[in-house]
């Protein structure tokens, strides 16, 4: 059933939530993400599904609340200042516990800034990014293939959960093409049906979707509700993955893109004898507190090595507790580091530089 | 001359394609700005984004450079702190018409003196080819593979509609007549709106039929249909076609200037 095919990762990313059962799209044009909303314009008609192209991104992210309220799987995809304009959305999305996928081919910031990969979006996208006491899981691939992967369970996630998902991309997670597999094949009729949706109400009482609670101790018990899910996503749904950290003296710690980066200075660096472990956070929220706690009790430091200028290395900060030093290496506005930069810092780390 | 004077030409050559339009209408809007007599100095250009909107980029003016779709309202502020000045808009149909379309709206029912320039190309040109909401139906884009079917807007009846004080159609291949739309317009103390029909061969052109923009040029030459002549004409007659001239010149009260006499009811009354 599943052959390798050659895509692109915005292409793959739009291909992997038909595959899922993801039949409506709402989008806006910004690079560097142009090519998802282009084929899902292309792919929805064929399966049934809904493509519409709205007047702005603040217009998308509501169509998305509407068709999510409707039971059906949908999908927006953006780049960031696109993504700061559906934050309202998404705030609300989360307040009325509305599952969807939102992807986000990050670039570099503020204001327009470029159109050059980035990771500045960290902040943004771990702590909820609108107004409100909430989070929305993040997924960040660093392979055209663990892009499709984790598109494809963002729907189960946010189905799960009720809440919106986040997929945090970059722009060369978004261009680049590699070979892919898609490993699952759902139509909608398969998914169970989501008793709480508002597509008329034969049979039932009406339902309501909404995000407004008054009265403050209403309010209060919502947001409760919320954390309590926060809490399960914390038990469940930590991903990561390591690499020859058992012997490990030192930790480098990245996602996406430049965890690709980081892991070549790494095989450099073992080549000259160092003993390089990595640690590569796939969900950033919940984020992987343990591995890196535990890691940081015998490590001689930590590396963590981003496309900004440090916004993950709060996280890994307050996963270690002081438990070792966390030192920062970022590259930014577009600019990707290079593997051998990361080593030259390594031996200077290493060597006891500052 | 109004091109050595008015742009910055250590900045060029400019970024747009071979055949584009747009270069054609900044070109314009610098000689109506010399037309007009404008003192330089009094004169402030803002933009947003897309292609239209890399215009001020070559202006040597001073020149705001603000987001996607809020050109508007980012001159307005600047005509509300200082009404002194001509504030000029640079916007496409992406920018100013889906996204910014709000904001064009307001701008226009307050009637706030600002002096727009809408370059219509339909089509997002910047992001490679989606539909805009200016995009005729039928036509192909890189989100409507199969024909546009949204409806485009007739964004002189909106902007006429929406308050507008002076509202005009040009076309970058009648430059003449456009000069002269935006030179009036801009001498119109109230918003003026002019709609200049560009040209973009790239990402319009090349996936409808009209491949370059000696071919595009030649549409808006054939298609377009004066003012007074289209009063005379059946809707079936104008099917395809589209009005150029000057909609209305009205003399409504400029905004900024209603504002100041609320102000000196103050002023009258501490005294
Ligand atoms: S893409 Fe189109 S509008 Fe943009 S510069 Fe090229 S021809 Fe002009």
């Amino acid at each position: 059933m599943t052959e390798k095919i050659l895509m692109k990762g915005n292409e793959a990313i739009a291909e992997a939530g038909i595959r899922v059962g993801c039949r409506y799209f709402f989008g806006y044009p910004i690079t560097p993400q142009n090519e998802l909303p282009a084929y899902m314009s292309r792919r929805l008609p064929e399966v049934q599904g809904t493509f519409l192209q709205a007047e702005s991104e603040v217009a998308a992210i509501n169509m998305v609340y509407g068709a999510a309220g409707a039971g059906g799987r949908v999908m927006t995809s953006s780049s960031s200042p696109g993504i700061s304009l559906k934050q309202e959305g998404i705030s609300y999305l989360a307040g009325s516990e509305l599952p969807c996928v939102i992807v986000n081919i990050t670039r570099g910031g503020p204001g327009l800034g470029g159109i050059q990969p980035a990771q500045s979006d960290y902040f943004q996208a771990t702590r909820g990014g609108g107004h409100g006491d909430y989070y929305t899981p993040v997924l960040a691939p660093q392979s055209v293939q663990e892009a499709v992967d984790l598109t494809m369970d963002a729907f189960d996630i946010a189905d799960k959960y009720r809440n919106p998902v986040l997929v945090l991309g970059d722009g060369m997670i978004g261009q680049m093409m590699e070979p892919v597999e898609f490993k699952k094949e759902i139509t909608p009729d398969q998914l169970p049906e989501k008793k709480w949706a508002t597509n008329g109400a034969a049979g039932r009482k009406p339902n309501i979707i909404n995000s407004l609670r008054l009265q403050p101790e209403k309010l209060e018990e919502l947001n409760l509700k919320l954390q309590e899910k926060y809490m399960a996503m914390k038990k469940a749904e930590v991903r990561y993955e390591t690499d020859n950290i058992e012997d490990a003296e030192y930790i480098l710690v990245a996602f996406g893109t430049t965890a690709r980066i980081v892991k070549s200075a790494a095989d450099m660096a073992r080549e000259v004898g160092m003993k390089v472990g990595i640690i590569r956070p796939i969900t950033l929220f919940p984020f992987p507190e343990d591995v890196i706690a535990k890691a940081s009790e015998k490590a001689r430091f930590i590396l963590t090595v981003e496309m900004s200028l440090g916004q993950m290395v709060e996280d890994v900060r307050l996963s270690a507790k002081g438990r070792c030093p966390v030192y920062f290496q970022g590259r930014t506005g577009g600019v990707v580091p290079k593997p051998g930069e990361i080593l030259d810092n390594l031996k200077r780390l290493a060597g006891g530089g500052k | 001359m109004a091109v050595e004077d008015y742009l910055r030409m250590e900045k060029l050559p400019h970024i747009w394609c071979p055949g584009c339009g747009h270069g054609i209408v900044m070109g314009a809007i610098t000689r109506a700005i010399e037309k007009n007599g404008w003192d330089k100095n009094k004169v402030v250009v803002v933009s947003g984004i897309g292609c239209s909107s890399r215009a001020p980029g070559y202006m040597d003016f001073d020149t705001l450079h603000t987001l996607h779709g809020r050109a508007i309202p980012f001159a307005a502020g600047v005509k509300m702190a200082n009404p002194e000045l001509h504030v000029i808009v640079i916007t496409g149909d992406g920018d100013g018409a889906a996204i910014g379309g709000n904001h064009l709206i307001h701008a226009c029912r307050r009637n706030v003196g600002l002096n727009i320039v809408l370059l219509n190309n339909s089509i997002y040109g910047m992001t490679s080819g989606q539909y805009s909401p200016l995009t005729p139906e039928g036509a192909l884009a890189t989100t409507s593979p199969y024909g546009n079917i949204d409806p485009a807007f007739d964004l002189c009846n909106l902007a006429m509609g929406s308050g507008a004080n002076f509202v005009a159609r040009g076309t970058a291949y009648h430059i003449h007549k456009l000069i002269d739309y935006i030179s009036q317009g801009f001498e119109n103390p109230g918003f003026s709106f002019i709609e200049a029909i560009s040209q973009c061969p790239t990402n319009f052109g090349r996936r409808n039929k009209q491949r370059t923009g000696l071919e595009m040029m030649k549409w808006q030459r054939d298609n377009s249909v004066d003012f007074k002549k289209a009063q005379t004409m059946s809707a079936e007659e104008l099917k395809g076609k589209f009005i150029t001239g000057i909609f209305c010149d009205r003399e409504d009260k400029e905004y900024t200037e209603k504002y100041r006499q609320l102000v000196e009811q103050f002023q009258e009354g501490s005294n």
